[in-house]
């Protein structure tokens, strides 16, 4: 796992947009054939801009008009089917209206890559960033990578639908509302003949063609069974074993991707993790998305004070990157991790699953688990700074703490 | 054995004869036909086959005397009520076994 530093330096194709135009541009330089998305704050302009794009002929791409988020993705499940790229993207309530053909997609194992622009969950109402809607979609079965800024999103919307289409497992592109998706960054967007040669054409596992009629996903029941032709077919259960396997297969996917994006434009993102001045770290500060970034300057404050302090970035959430985070919590003594969700009764999500996966190790860290910035409540680097000290005070003087701990709650 | 011979990535099938397994077996009453009652048997004549026409699983043959496949009928009853001199009737497996 290395530093991971992707200062732009500015080129001809430097630009300055917001994190929805990076976004939307990523799409187009991945030449997606099928868009069908229904706006919703903050991810809007990642409609408007593509629907723009196919307006003006600059995207040869079928943009389909639908009347909910249940019918953007229905549309764009329709569209892989029949082996087309198709994209779309949401925020959550439109993300939570999806719910079902979300799971419907990944067990169709198809490689639909969508934004997330993180926003969070109503009630009550409320614009603004968390990460609730995409959490609460963890266990449907799509990769989830969280972006940090917006050079970020757009090459990793370019590396999503390449890890997609070899794994044959939708890629969700997670970046934070607000915090990304409406702040302008210098972002190099990268030429369309080098994605060209990046990203090769879709090609499905199965097409339905009316040539060769099949019955997709048809009723499929608990016991594997013949088919006419004496073939043992998969159950259910074998299924889904497949979509985990092939789950757990695209951790090196990704790894490999990033790695050959690299080498191609020059910028790599860690894969599965990333992670600053953790190298002799005694304190980590875990988080994904934006928040890491944030956390990368806490981390300065607290080594100006003389604390060992590093950060350890979730870069993809799904697959778990067990393995990677293990190792890189290994020296450490402390994991402080800031959730920008709950598992409401128990734990942040992060928090939960690193907990899991250090069980499993001898000597493992303490992990304390916060939850930050619900509702876009705004989480400044002195209220990390501060949170990890009270939590490094509780670990010396041995005193358990709450958990979670929530940061700059006002009750 | 296991199903890694089955190449299939999700969920599917080629619409064919026994795709879904012998679904005879889902069976608890056999459609039995009269044929006193059933008209194209009765007259000789290609007529009615509305049995023909509504069965889901399209295991009746449009021939004299009509043909029921029992090993793909799932015993849904559509023909018997569809039938309109109540020539089919549904009679449980168990009573059609010692016929």
């Amino acid at each position: 796992m290395a530093v991971v530093e992707n200062a732009v330096r500015p080129t001809a194709g430097t630009r300055i947009i917001t994190g929805n135009e990076a976004m939307a541009l990523g799409a187009k330089l991945c030449r997606v054939q099928v868009v069908a998305a229904y706006p919703i704050t903050p991810q809007s302009q990642v409609t408007e801009k593509l629907s723009e794009f196919v307006e003006g002929g600059k995207l040869a791409a079928e943009y389909v008009t639908v009347e909910s988020e249940h019918s953007a993705l229905s549309v764009c499940i329709g569209a892989s089917t029949v082996g087309a790229r198709a994209f779309t993207a949401t925020s959550a309530n439109g993300l939570a209206y999806m719910c079902e053909l979300i799971h419907w997609a990944a067990g169709a194992r198809l490689p639909l890559v969508m934004g997330c622009v993180n926003r969070a969950m109503a009630a009550p109402w409320n614009v603004l960033n968390d990460q609730q809607d995409s959490m609460s979609q963890r266990d449907a079965g799509w990769i989830q990578i969280y972006a940090r800024n917006n050079q970020e999103i757009i090459d990793t919307v370019i590396q999503a639908y390449k890890i997609a289409e070899q794994v044959y497992v939708p890629v969700m592109v997670c970046y934070d509302g607000y915090i990304l998706s409406h702040t302008v960054m210098p972002v190099d967007v990268p030429p369309q003949k080098a994605v060209d040669a990046f990203l090769p054409s879709y090609t499905p596992h199965t097409i339905l063609d009316p040539a060769d009629p099949r019955n997709l996903n048809q009723v499929t029941l608990a016991d594997p069974r013949m088919d006419a032709e004496g073939t043992l077919c998969h159950g259910y259960m074998e299924l889904r074993y497949l979509l985990q396997e092939a789950i757990e297969q695209s951790a090196d996917v990704i790894a490999a991707v990033d790695e050959e994006y690299g080498n191609t434009f020059g910028r790599r993102w860690g894969g599965v993790t990333w992670d600053y001045r953790a190298g002799d770290a005694e304190v980590i500060l875990m988080a994904a998305g934006s928040l890491a970034s944030e956390a990368t300057v806490a981390v300065d404050a607290l080594r100006a004070q003389g604390y060992k302090a590093g950060v350890v970035g979730v870069r993809v959430y799904r697959p778990f990157p067990q393995r990677a985070l293990q190792e890189a919590t290994r020296r450490a003594k402390l994991v402080v991790v800031f959730d920008k969700s709950l598992s409401y009764g128990y734990q942040g999500p992060i928090c939960a699953d690193l907990k899991a996966a250090l069980c499993a190790v001898e000597s493992a860290p303490v992990v304390h688990g916060c939850v930050a910035g619900l509702g876009g409540r705004d989480v400044k680097a002195r209220e990390l700074v501060d949170t990890v000290k009270e939590s490094l005070r509780h670990l010396e003087e041995g005193k358990p703490i709450k958990e979670p701990i929530w940061v700059n709650c006002q009750i | 054995m296991g199903t890694r011979a089955c190449k299939h990535t999700s969920g599917m099938a080629s619409p064919s004869i026994g795709e879904a397994g012998k679904t005879g077996q889902w069976r608890t009453h056999r459609p039995v036909v009269d044929a006193q009652k059933c008209t194209p048997m009765k007259r000789n004549t290609p007529g009615c086959f509305q049995c023909w026409l509504f069965c889901p699983e399209a295991v009746i043959d449009r021939s004299i005397p009509i043909e029921i496949d029992l090993v793909y009928c799932k015993g849904c009853g559509i023909c018997a009520e569809q039938c309109p001199s109540g020539a089919i009737s549904m009679t449980p497996e168990r009573d059609a076994d010692e016929e």
